[in-house]
C-alpha cells in the first residue's frame, strides 16, 4: 500500500520503511519555533530541569503577539526570552522589529521541504506551503521538545483535495480556503493531514498556497501541504538556502476523504460570526455596516495582499465611519510596500499603519474592538470575543473584500467596487 | 486517578479557545491567576461558580482554535476535575492530558445529562454513572493514561529523564 505526505515524512522521521494512521511514533522536529509564549515555554523548561536545549540551532524565536510589549507581564517575558537565549545560545532569535512568526519563518528560509517543524502556534500548519509539515503545540510540550529534542505523534489519516479551475476576477486563495472551511466544517479535517493537488494549485503562488495551508487549521487540520514544484524551487532558490527533501504521496496511497472543487465559478466568501466555517458568499450578507477593517497576519499580511487592497482602493478613500488598519506581516513586507507606494497609498487613502505584527488578530493590541462593534479582517478567527468586546463581531475575508468594504462603510463585493 | 464524582456543566459544539480563555489573559503565566479567567469568554460568571471538582460535559470539537495552553491549564487550575465531550481538538487534547486534566471521549453523556447533575467517571472500568444508567466510554492509550497519572507532561517527562530512557 503506498503511502501519503504524511506517512512518508513521518516514517522517515521516525526510521521507518513505512506508517500507519492511528501508529504513535516518537520523533524529532527540524524546527522548534516559539514566540512571546516562549515565556510560558521557558517557566516550564524550568520546571523539567534540563540546563540546556537539545539543539539551539533548530530553535527559532520570532517575538510577535504583542509588540512592542503592551504590559509589565508581556514585556518581563520578553525580558526573560532576551536573557534565555543569550543564556542558550540561541541564534535564531528575531526581537520586535521583524514580523510574524510564520512569516518570518518562511521568509527567511528557516522551513524547507520534507521538515518537521513545530511551534508553539496554531498556524504552524503554514509551513506546507513551502512542502513541510507544521504542526501546532502548547507551551508545555514545546518544553519538554527542548528538554530532549522529542515528541511523540500520532501518524494521522490524510485528506486529499484536487482544486480545479482558474480564480475568476476578485476571487483569491484565501476565498477558495474559506469556502471548503466552510463546507468540510470546523472539524471536517480534525486531526488529518489535508494535502492539496490539482491545477489550481499549481497556478497558485507561495503567498496563495500560504494561507490555504494557514487557514486549513480552522477546519482542525492537523498539518496541510502543497506538492513541492517549480513554484517553490525558484522561491527557495531566490532565498539560497538550500531545496530541503520532496515528499509526494504514492498514487496508490489511502485517503479518508477526497475532496474535488473547482474554483472558476467561486464568488468572493465571508466567515460570519462567530465562527470561521459559518462561510456565506459575500452577495448574501446585504451590506452589513462595519467600524474596522483589518488588513494584516500570519493569513494575509503578504506585499500581495496589501496590493490587491491598494489597488482595490486606489482614487478612493476609507470610509469617515470606518477605521482601516495595515498591519503588514513583516519588516520585508513594510520595506517594500514603503518602496512600491503601497503603503503610501493606503496611508493616504486613510489607512492606520500598524507596525509588523499580530496586531489585533488574537485581541492583544492596536485595534480592540468596542461593545457592539464590527470588524471585517483578514485574519484568520473569529470566535466570539476574539478581538475584544464580547458583544463585537468578527467578519473574516479576503484582502480585496476588506477594502471594498473599508471604502463603503460596509461589507462590499470587490467585484462591484473594480 | 480511579474516579472523579462532580457537578456538572453542559457546554455546547466547537467550545473554542478563545472563550474558554481570551487572548488578552495569555500574558499570564501562573496558573493560579489563568484560573480567574476559565471559561470566562462564555460567562463573566463562570470563573467564580466553578467549583474544586466540577466536571464539564460538552459536545463535539471541544477546544477548538489556538494551540494556547492556557485553555487547558485555566480549568485545571479552576478544580476542573474532568472534561466529557463528543469530540476533541487535537491540539487541545494534547495540552489538557499534559497539564494534568483528564479527558474522556463521549458523544452521549451530552445528551443524557443536564446542568447541576452530580456524575461519576469510573476511569478504570471506562464507565460514567450516571442516575438513570451508565455510559461506557474508551480508555486512553496506556502511554497517554502514564502522561496524566503523572500530573501531566512535566512530571512525566523528569521520570523519563530520571529514568535515563
Amino acid at each position: 500500500m503506498g503511502l501519503t505526505f504524511a506517512e512518508k515524512l513521518l516514517a522517515l522521521k521516525a526510521g521507518r520503511d513505512s506508517v500507519q494512521p492511528g501508529q504513535i511514533v516518537e520523533v524529532s522536529p527540524d524546527v522548534a519555533m516559539s514566540h512571546d509564549n516562549a515565556g510560558l515555554v521557558i517557566r516550564q523548561f524550568a520546571q523539567i530541569g534540563v540546563k540546556k536545549v537539545w539543539d539551539p540551532s533548530k530553535i527559532v524565536i520570532p517575538l510577535d503577539h504583542r509588540v512592542p510589549a503592551e504590559s509589565t507581564k508581556t514585556a518581563n517575558a520578553h525580558k526573560s526570552i532576551r536573557a534565555f537565549v543569550k543564556e542558550q545560545e540561541i541564534a535564531s532569535f528575531y526581537d520586535i522589529r521583524e514580523g510574524v512568526c510564520h512569516q518570518v519563518l518562511v521568509e527567511k528560509g528557516h522551513i524547507l521541504p520534507g521538515m518537521l517543524a513545530l511551534g508553539t502556534d496554531s498556524h504552524t500548519t503554514s509551513y506546507g506551503c513551502v512542502g513541510a509539515f507544521g504542526t501546532g503545540i502548547g507551551a508545555t510540550e514545546m518544553a519538554a521538545v527542548w528538554a530532549t529534542g522529542k515528541i511523540w505523534l500520532r501518524v494521522p489519516e490524510s485528506i486529499r483535495v484536487q482544486v480545479n479551475g482558474n480564480f475568476p476576477e476578485m476571487v483569491f486563495p484565501k476565498d477558495f480556503i474559506l469556502y471548503l472551511v466552510g463546507k468540510l466544517g470546523a472539524e471536517g479535517a480534525n486531526y488529518c493531514s489535508v494535502e492539496f493537488q490539482g491545477p489550481a494549485i499549481a497556478n497558485m503562488g507561495i503567498p496563495g498556497r500560504f494561507t490555504i495551508c494557514n487557514l486549513s487549521m480552522e477546519m482542525g487540520a492537523k498539518n496541510a501541504v502543497v506538492p513541492v514544484d517549480r513554484v517553490t524551487a525558484e522561491f527557495l532558490e531566490g532565498l539560497g538556502v538550500g531545496s530541503g527533501t520532496a515528499f509526494y504521496p504514492d498514487p496508490d496511497a489511502s485517503y479518508a476523504r477526497e475532496e474535488v472543487c473547482n474554483i472558476s465559478k467561486l464568488a468572493p466568501q465571508v466567515a460570519c460570526p462567530h465562527a470561521v466555517d459559518n462561510v456565506k458568499p459575500v452577495e448574501e450578507l446585504g451590506g452589513t455596516r462595519i467600524d474596522q477593517a483589518v488588513l494584516g497576519s500570519c493569513t494575509n499580511g503578504r506585499i500581495e495582499d496589501l496590493k490587491e487592497a491598494a489597488s482595490v482602493m486606489a482614487g478612493r478613500r476609507v470610509h469617515p465611519d470606518v477605521r482601516m488598519l495595515v498591519v503588514p506581516a513583516s519588516k520585508s513586507v513594510l520595506l517594500e510596500g514603503i518602496r512600491t507606494g503601497i503603503i503610501t497609498t493606503l496611508v493616504e487613502a486613510g489607512a492606520v499603519l500598524v507596525n509588523p505584527g499580530c496586531g489585533p488578530c488574537l485581541g492583544a493590541h492596536e485595534g480592540i474592538l468596542a461593545d457592539g462593534e464590527v470588524c471585517i479582517a483578514s485574519t484568520n478567527r473569529n470566535f466570539k470575543g476574539r478581538m475584544g468586546s464580547s458583544t463585537s463581531e468578527v467578519y473574516l475575508a479576503s484582502p480585496a473584500t476588506v477594502a471594498a468594504s473599508a471604502v463603503m462603510g460596509r461589507i462590499t463585493d470587490p467585484r462591484k467596487v473594480k | 486517578m480511579d474516579t472523579a464524582k462532580g457537578r456538572v456543566w453542559v457546554l455546547g459544539d466547537n467550545v473554542d479557545t478563545d472563550v474558554i480563555y481570551p487572548g488578552k489573559y495569555l500574558p499570564i503565566i501562573v496558573p493560579e491567576e489563568m484560573a480567574l479567567h476559565a471559561l470566562e469568554g462564555i460567562d463573566p460568571q463562570f470563573p467564580s461558580r466553578l467549583k474544586h471538582g466540577d466536571i464539564i460535559v460538552a459536545g463535539s470539537n471541544f477546544g477548538c482554535g489556538s494551540s494556547r495552553e492556557q485553555a487547558a491549564t485555566c480549568l485545571k487550575a479552576a478544580g476542573v476535575a474532568a472534561v466529557v465531550a463528543g469530540s476533541y481538538s487535537r491540539i487541545f487534547f494534547r495540552n489538557a492530558l499534559n497539564q494534568g486534566l483528564a479527558l474522556v471521549e463521549s458523544k452521549e453523556c451530552r445528551t443524557r445529562v443536564k446542568e447541576g447533575d452530580t456524575i461519576t467517571i469510573d476511569f478504570g472500568r471506562g464507565k460514567i454513572l450516571l442516575s438513570d444508567g451508565d455510559i461506557s466510554f474508551e480508555s486512553l492509550a496506556p502511554f497517554l493514561m502514564q502522561i496524566l497519572e503523572a500530573g501531566g507532561l512535566i512530571e512525566h517527562t523528569k521520570k523519563k529523564i530520571a529514568g535515563g530512557k
